[in-house]
């Protein structure tokens, strides 16, 4: 999930999007095989491409052409842009593999000017951590060059405790602290920022989905003492090594984690 | 009066005496009713905005709706309370504040006793009142209630001393206790009234008044939003409306105390003009020091409980030590 | 012989006058100070980030007003703005500076609403009532602006919703001299009341080390003397076109907060003086946007400047029209967790105080 991050199709031009949209629209209309959701509204996306489909049909030329004919448009303008999206991910997959922003084969793209920083931090974190601490590393571009990390679990603290105090680093605030359910696995997201020049970094943890249970960071970083909490209480995500991991949004005696993906709510109407 | 007071007691002076005594309460009560509607609008059109002005013409009669209200609430009394001091605290706060009116002079001809502890009187019997306001922060069962009352009673006693001290001065300089006769000693213009050689005591006279009638700036035991009106929160109905009556009536005697010591009672700023009967003077004064009440309400932050303290303490205390010391040396040196 | 003391356990709120909406702190007294304080939040959650997942981007702007209620056009800024920098929208002249406009006068209303009240915590009933006087004339014109007063759903993915209505700027260009004028008056009022000084000089006292820990931003991470606005340092919108001072101070207690908001509506007035002078009369309030509006897949975090501090939203998308998670920073969430470390030693009074110091709105501790 986390190598889908980059610019797969490149950026997309404001006026051309209504169009190619709307491709995908149709295309996602029919039977969905790709993204299986448990979110429990299937009825508002098939919705969607029957608000689209009048819109901005202006321009072509309408009820003259034959039914089938623009069916058949349609389907192969689908299959097209399928077609577009797979060999698109799999050039992304390439380039992710290689560990490099700028991959040969993938659509041309110059390398990210913060893949410097990006690479001197990876060769921290390994350097002190050993090479199996970074499972992965990108730069999110749209993020304003985002160099990110993906961290083995169990050495987040660790991590942590190290970037803090790194002399030159110094990656003292602790910006963001979010969780999130995806599906197969739980992932932890930190955001953390050097004051002096406003360089951010961002580490991802994965967990698994069962029993999910990532060190606490709160002993070096106090802003995550709540935010953990939260992740818990919402998330189900465990941290061993917090001084007070309660639920602090629900109630106390609550049972279930409310933002997981599978979590039935009391009240099937809400 | 004063013949009434020689004579001896038959029943048809006391008759007279306890219709004179009803009277001034019902004056009392209009006084207090009319001072709430007036501070609601006073501050209202201080902070912008137009007080009450919907029951009865100009708002009038809001005072007595809100009288209303209270006397048809329900009673409660909370389950674990202690009742008969939940019971009395509201009468001990209450009573003393209306027998210490006795003791002040109105007019030349308008007063109802002429004790000559005019003075001990006024400041014993208003201490009484700290009573009834610890009693009703204990017996309410509350932690809030407790907490407001014993820092009711912390600020009370702290501040009654600079008060009577500072009222020493005046009662070196004037050399009686009598407070009829300290107003008769300030006859002339507004030059010999007390406050002009009494400045000290004055400031740090005003200073402890507005402390023991817990009134903003120092209005810690009800302080609204930190301990939800503190000692009387489990008080509803009529036994509020004791409370509350009870700091008003308060007001009218603080008030009449200071123009009858420092401004000169019934006594015109001007020799010429004499001819304007006393009541009216007496009466200005003493709206202007309940108009300089409801201001300082009006415009002042709350100070914090240990700051309150300190201040009593170990500033208004030797300030109004200072003053004694001063008066002592004006009657040395000019008065004798 | 000894007294028999007892800890006296107190319960601050839910309901309380001076919690600043349903917030609780369960304090442990010895007498009037305070061994322990336990803050209990949640009564206002309203799972924000779970209703998000269900709502395509559009309408989840009305949830973000609710948020911070205060503050509400900074809260939708913050969820448009993450959107428009992963779908790399360009945004109109006007519309900029129409959201630039809004956003620094809701700046002024808000730091307002936190002077009244926090006089009104203190013990002065007035100021209460001239902030109150001042911010129903900004209130008035988001009234005119997009027909609500307090929840304002005003800015879409690509630009604002509705234009400004005839005479509008005029009338903004009339208040920013008056705002300044009332402002000085209230420094005259209470700024130098001694008793104003005492309650709050020397109070609720951190270093900037603690404060960056803590994750602390706004105000009070600048009362410690680091410069951080995420208007100068990430600008955003048009705000690297203005000239505005960022106030600091070194002092890290109340008084240093209480000064550095006051001065923050000075300059938010400085930013809509430059911002009138320079505001296209022609221009389209909306940008080319799809109308179904697809993130591509991806994620991203973008954070502004609330009158709070940085409230930050991050958006994982899966490609659809609804995020796949929406997680918000939310700077009184992260800013509170200050409160116990603070309040230990301290009256119950200086709770108070404190509390309001931090500056919250318990829709943004909750979401």
């Amino acid at each position: 999930m986390s190598e889908d991050n980059k610019n797969q199709t490149g950026t997309p031009k404001p006026e051309e999007v209504g169009r190619g949209e709307e491709a995908k629209a149709q295309a996602e209309g029919l039977p969905r095989v790709e993204e299986p959701t448990s979110e429990s509204r299937p009825v508002e996306e098939n919705a969607t491409p029957a608000v689209q489909v009048p819109a901005p049909q202006a321009d072509q030329p309408p009820v003259t052409v034959n039914e089938d004919e623009s069916k058949e448009a349609k389907a192969k303008a689908a299959a097209e842009a399928r077609a577009a999206r797979a060999a698109a991910r799999e050039a992304a997959k390439k380039a992710a593999e290689g560990g490099d922003a700028g991959g040969a084969d993938a659509p041309p793209k110059a390398p990210s000017p913060k893949q410097p920083v990006l690479d001197h931090f990876v060769h921290v974190l390994k350097e002190n951590l050993g090479d199996a601490a970074v499972l992965e590393a990108w730069i999110n571009e749209k993020d304003d060059h985002l160099p990110c990390v993906l961290l083995e679990a169990g050495l987040i603290a660790k991590a942590a405790e190290l970037l803090n105090g790194h002399p030159e680093l110094k990656l003292t605030y602790l910006r963001n602290l979010a969780g999130s359910d995806m599906e197969s696995h739980m992932e932890v997201i930190y955001h953390i920022l050097r004051l002096e020049d406003m360089q951010e970094y961002c580490i991802k943890v994965k967990t698994d989905r069962n029993a999910p249970t990532v060190p606490s960071v709160t002993p070096i970083w106090n802003a995550a003492d709540w935010n953990e909490r939260e992740v818990y209480d919402l998330l189900g995500i465990d941290f061993p090594g917090h001084p007070n991991l309660t639920r602090i949004m629900m109630p106390d005696d609550w049972v279930g984690h409310p933002l997981r993906k599978d979590y039935e709510p009391l009240d099937p109407e809400v | 009066m004063a013949d009434l007071l020689r004579n001896e007691m038959t029943l048809g002076n006391f008759t007279i005496f306890l219709l004179l005594a009803v009277v001034m309460l019902l004056l009392v009560l209009g006084f207090v009713t009319y001072a709430i509607y007036f501070e609601r609008k006073v501050i209202g059109w201080m902070q912008l905005r137009i007080g009450p002005n919907r029951t009865g013409p100009l708002g009038l009669l809001q005072s007595v709706a809100d009288v209303l209200k209270l006397l048809l609430k329900e009673d409660t009394i909370p389950a674990k309370a202690d009742r008969t001091l939940f019971i009395l605290a509201p009468v001990i706060t209450f009573v003393p504040s209306f027998a210490v009116l006795v003791a002040i002079p109105y007019t030349n001809w308008g007063y109802f006793a002429n004790m000559n502890v005019g003075v001990l009187y006024y400041a014993a019997l208003s201490s009484i009142s700290t009573i009834g306001v610890v009693l009703g922060g204990w017996a309410s069962n509350n932690k809030y209630a407790l907490l407001g009352g014993m820092r009711s009673a912390a600020q009370m006693i702290s501040y009654e001393i600079p008060l009577v001290i500072s009222m020493t001065g005046i009662i070196m300089v004037s050399g009686t206790m009598n407070i009829r006769d300290i107003v008769l000693n300030q006859d002339g213009g507004f030059w010999h009234w007390n406050f002009i050689p009494q400045i000290i005591g004055f400031v740090v006279f005003i200073i402890a008044a507005v402390s023991e009638l817990n009134r903003t700036p120092f209005d810690l035991p009800e302080a609204e939003s930190e301990l939800v009106a503190g000692y009387h929160v489990e008080y509803s109905g009529f036994r509020f409306a004791f409370f509350m009556l009870a700091e008003y009536v308060y007001v009218f005697a603080i008030a009449a105390l200071t123009t009858a010591m420092f401004l000169g009672g019934w006594h015109s700023p001007l020799p010429f003009l004499d001819f304007v009967p006393g009541i009216v003077w007496f009466l200005l004064k003493f709206s202007s020091v309940v108009f300089f009440l409801f201001w300082l309400r009006a415009t002042m932050p709350r100070v914090r409980v240990d700051q309150l303290m300190g201040f009593g303490w170990k500033v208004l205390l030797p300030l109004s030590l200072v003053n004694i010391f001063v008066s002592a040396l004006y009657i040395e040196l000019f008065l004798r | 012989m000894a007294i028999r003391t007892e800890e006296l356990l107190l319960n601050v709120g839910p309901q309380h006058p001076s919690t600043h909406g349903v917030f609780r702190v369960i304090v442990k007294l010895d007498g009037e100070v305070i061994k322990e304080a336990i803050p209990v939040m949640g009564y206002l959650h309203r799972g924000t980030e779970k209703l998000a997942e269900n709502l395509n981007y559009t309408q989840i702007i009305p949830y973000t007003d609710r948020l911070d209620y205060v503050s509400a056009m900074t809260n939708n800024y913050v969820l448009v703005n993450t959107v428009e920098k992963m779908m790399q929208l360009e945004i109109p002249e006007k519309a900029q500076f129409l959201r630039l406009i809004v956003m620094e006068l809701q700046r002024v209303a808000s730091h307002l609403v936190w002077w009244g009240t926090y006089l009104l915590d203190i013990g002065a009933m007035s100021p209460f009532l001239y902030a109150f006087r001042d911010r129903e004339m900004i209130i008035n014109f988001f009234n005119e602006l997009c027909g609500a007063r307090l929840t304002y759903n005003y800015m879409r993915v690509g630009g604002v919703k509705w234009d400004a209505p005839e005479g509008w700027i005029q009338k903004i260009r009339e208040f920013v001299p008056y705002m300044k004028s009332k402002l000085e008056e209230y420094h005259t009022l209470v700024s130098g009341n001694e008793i104003f000084l005492a309650r709050i000089k020397g109070v609720g006292k951190y270093d900037a080390e603690t404060a960056i820990n803590y994750g602390l931003s706004g105000a009070n991470l600048r009362c410690t003397g680091i410069d951080y606005d995420v208007r100068k340092k990430d600008p955003y919108c048009i705000y690297d076109r203005f000239e505005f001072d960022v106030p600091t101070h070194t002092g890290g207690d109340c008084y240093a907060r209480y000064l550095i908001r006051m001065e923050e509506i000075s300059q938010s007035l400085r930013i809509l003086e430059q911002a009138l002078e320079q505001y296209p009369e022609e221009g389209e309030t909306m940008g080319k946007v799809p109308r179904v509006l697809r993130v591509p897949e991806g994620e991203l975090y973008s954070s502004i400047e609330s009158p709070r501090g940085e409230i930050g939203c991050y958006i994982i998308s899966k490609g659809k029209d609804k995020p796949y998670r929406l997680k918000f920073k939310r700077p009184s969430f992260v800013n509170l967790q200050i409160l116990p470390k603070l309040l230990v030693g301290e009256t119950m009074t200086n709770l108070i105080t404190i509390l309001g110091g931090i500056d919250i709105v318990v829709g943004e501790v909750d979401a």
